[in-house]
């Protein structure tokens, strides 16, 4: 830290101290820092940073994981805290011989990561004792959000896009997977990782109760009958019953500050409020 | 397909246009300067090029981060845009030539689709790699692999075409569709293998960027595309004595198998290299011939030099919109080449119809 303050004093640049200009990678990193309180210290963002909608007038740097660094060190940043899978690596390479701090926060899709992300944000922040608050209380919040009695988990089918009428659904080892299981239901495909097409076949076999999709803008969503008419859902319990949920998708995969809301709603719209 | 062929156009009033050539070629010079000198001012950042470097031969201190916008983003981003950009343009110049058809670009001959294939498996199955592979190859794996791609398809398909020491265009041209079409298919299904974060890093590789230009990866690619370069005009009156048909340009005294062999290996080299280290750029190849035909005529002489600069310079250029209107994000510089390329090329496509008709 000495050197690199040294370095830095050096360089002449106008940073008072280190970390001073922070530029935040990743949505869930941003939320973090917001709800760490250090949002002041934010000089940009990265595309997927939407929320919160104060987010919106920091410049934008361009997708994370194609980021130009020329662009990045536009925003003479000191520190960048980037979601894992930043990059791409020659920029990073770049940024490192430009001397800006530049720390990874790990990515995961159960309780312990939404802790950990807290945590890395926080260090790298220097706000130690705020991250540990802040995570403590998330996690306590997730952990009573997730105790939920349910007459037995429904199954749950996350689709990403039904575009041309080829459906991109949610596998294992995904935010999708994570969520639905976190709020107490099960994913309904299981046979694969990541999110993949899928047949009509292995749609019905998968026998959803329930549909889950990301809320889009008007126009760009797939209505409700057109889902259902969907040969590959018309024979699944979920067309039968209409049961479609739709949640904001930084929200619900974004697994940060705000993910025991995404739980809580997404547990409401599965077995209906609990008092 | 005659629409351009040698003798149609040569014989087309125009008046002299050896000398028109070399005017346009000293106009080419002098904007290839004038643009260079301009993409290495413009930028995210406000670094003045000239003012940095001055003072960084003088011995100056310079601020480290001008330094490294100026030595390490803009120079070799530069040099890659100039060396890509020529590589694409002589390569489609000199397989246009050789299959005779203006259609012609070096994804024709599958090149483009086995560096594709290379990049994908490099990107899906780097997983399967030893550890050892990746470390050796650091962050190049996937352009050493595009490059390995490109060359394996190539090398293939010219043992394909070709039987007791000829190579047919025909067969290699019929070839380079099938082996392209496998290639994708085979690209599919990785792609098909591929999780969610490297689906996103194989949509960003076809869209080609100069972003990642590193004076390593410039160094890599500069010999085989230089080569090519120099090399090319060399072939130019075999090029030209073949727009006559194969056996008039053997009758002329032409050695056609070696024109054949020198051409495809050629662009091979330089295509697989200029696709390795910035992905899927297109447009260029196809265009630039096209443009300077118009202007100089279809004389491979002057035609692949101004090939080398106007390509050079076009991808510079389209490099320049890229990193600066959506500043301080960037756009995928394909999207930028067809968007400013597309309706210039289809104006004077236009307005040249009394060439193109003939």
């Amino acid at each position: 830290m000495k050197r690199l303050a040294l370095c830095l004093a050096l360089a002449a640049l106008p940073a008072s101290a280190e970390g001073e200009r922070v530029l935040s990678i990743g949505g869930s990193v941003t939320e973090i820092v917001y709800a760490l309180g250090e949002d002041h210290r934010l000089v940009a963002r990265d595309t997927t940073s939407v929320w919160p909608p104060a987010a919106l007038a920091l410049p934008d740097v361009g997708y994370m994981r194609a980021l130009a660094p020329e662009g990045v060190l536009s925003v003479a940043p000191d520190l960048i805290i980037a979601e894992d899978g930043s990059g791409p690596p020659e920029t990073l390479d770049v940024l490192r011989a430009a001397q800006v701090e530049y720390v990874t926060v790990p990515d995961g899709f159960d309780r312990p990561a939404v802790r950990a992300k807290i945590e890395a944000v926080a260090d790298a922040l220097g706000v130690p004792e705020r991250g540990a608050r802040l995570a403590d209380r998330v996690d306590a919040e997730l952990a009573a959000a997730a105790e939920i009695e349910t007459p037995g988990p429904k199954r749950v089918l996350f689709i990403l896009s039904t575009q041309d009428g080829r459906i991109t659904a949610a596998g294992t080892d995904t935010a999708a997977d994570g969520i639905i299981t976190l709020a107490g239901a099960e994913n309904a495909l299981t046979g694969f990782e990541g999110y993949k097409p899928v047949s009509a076949e292995a749609i019905g076999a998968a026998a959803p109760d329930v549909i889950l999709m990301m809320d889009r803008r008007e126009g760009h969503a797939v209505s409700d009958a057109d889902l259902f008419a969907m040969p590959a859902i018309a024979a699944t319990p979920a067309a039968q019953g209409e049961n479609v949920v739709r949640i904001d998708g930084l929200l619900l995969l974004g697994f940060g500050p705000r993910t025991p809301e995404a739980v809580t709603r997404l547990n409401a719209a599965l077995y209906g409020e609990r008092s | 397909m005659a629409a351009w062929s040698f003798t149609a156009v040569w014989a087309s009033p125009g008046g002299d246009r050896q000398h028109r050539a070399r005017a346009v070629f000293a106009g080419l010079v002098a904007v290839t300067v004038l643009v260079g000198l301009a993409s290495l001012n413009v930028g995210a950042t406000d670094t003045p090029a000239l003012g940095t470097l001055l003072a960084l031969l003088s011995g100056e201190v310079v601020e480290l981060r001008a330094r490294i916008v100026l030595l390490d983003i803009r120079l070799p981003r530069l040099a890659m845009g100039l060396l890509v950009g020529a590589a694409l343009a002589v390569s489609g110049a000199v397989m246009q030539g050789l299959f005779r058809n203006p259609l012609a670009d070096p994804g024709l001959v599958g090149v483009g689709a086995g560096a594709s294939l290379g990049a994908i498996s490099a990107i899906v199955l780097a997983g399967l790699l030893p550890a050892w592979a990746i470390g050796w190859t650091g962050s190049y794996t996937v352009a050493l692999a595009a490059f390995a791609g490109g060359w394996a398809t190539t090398l293939l398909l010219y043992r394909v075409s070709t039987r007791h020491g000829r190579t047919s265009v025909a067969v290699m041209l019929l070839a380079g569709i099938a082996l392209a079409a496998l290639a994708g298919a085979a690209s599919g299904v990785l792609v098909y293998m591929a999780d969610d974060a490297q689906l996103r890093s194989l949509t960003f590789w076809g869209l080609g960027s100069l972003a990642g230009a590193t004076w390593a990866k410039v160094l890599a690619a500069a010999p085989l595309i230089l080569i090519t370069i120099f090399a090319a005009p060399f072939l130019a009156r075999g090029l030209n004595a073949l727009a006559l048909g194969e056996a008039t340009a053997g009758h002329l005294g032409i050695p056609v198998q070696r024109v054949k062999r020198a051409a495809i290996l050629l662009v091979a080299g330089a295509t697989g290299a200029a696709v390795a280290v910035s992905g899927g750029i297109g447009f260029i190849g196809i265009v630039v011939p096209h443009l300077l035909r118009l202007l100089i005529g279809p004389d491979h002489r002057f035609l692949l030099p101004c090939a080398a600069l106007l390509g050079g310079t076009l991808l510079v250029a389209a490099d320049m919109v890229s990193r600066t209107v959506v500043a301080p994000a960037e756009l995928p510089i394909g999207i930028v080449t067809a968007l400013l390329g597309g309706p210039v090329f289809l104006y004077i496509l236009l307005r040249s119809r009394g060439v193109l008709d003939m």
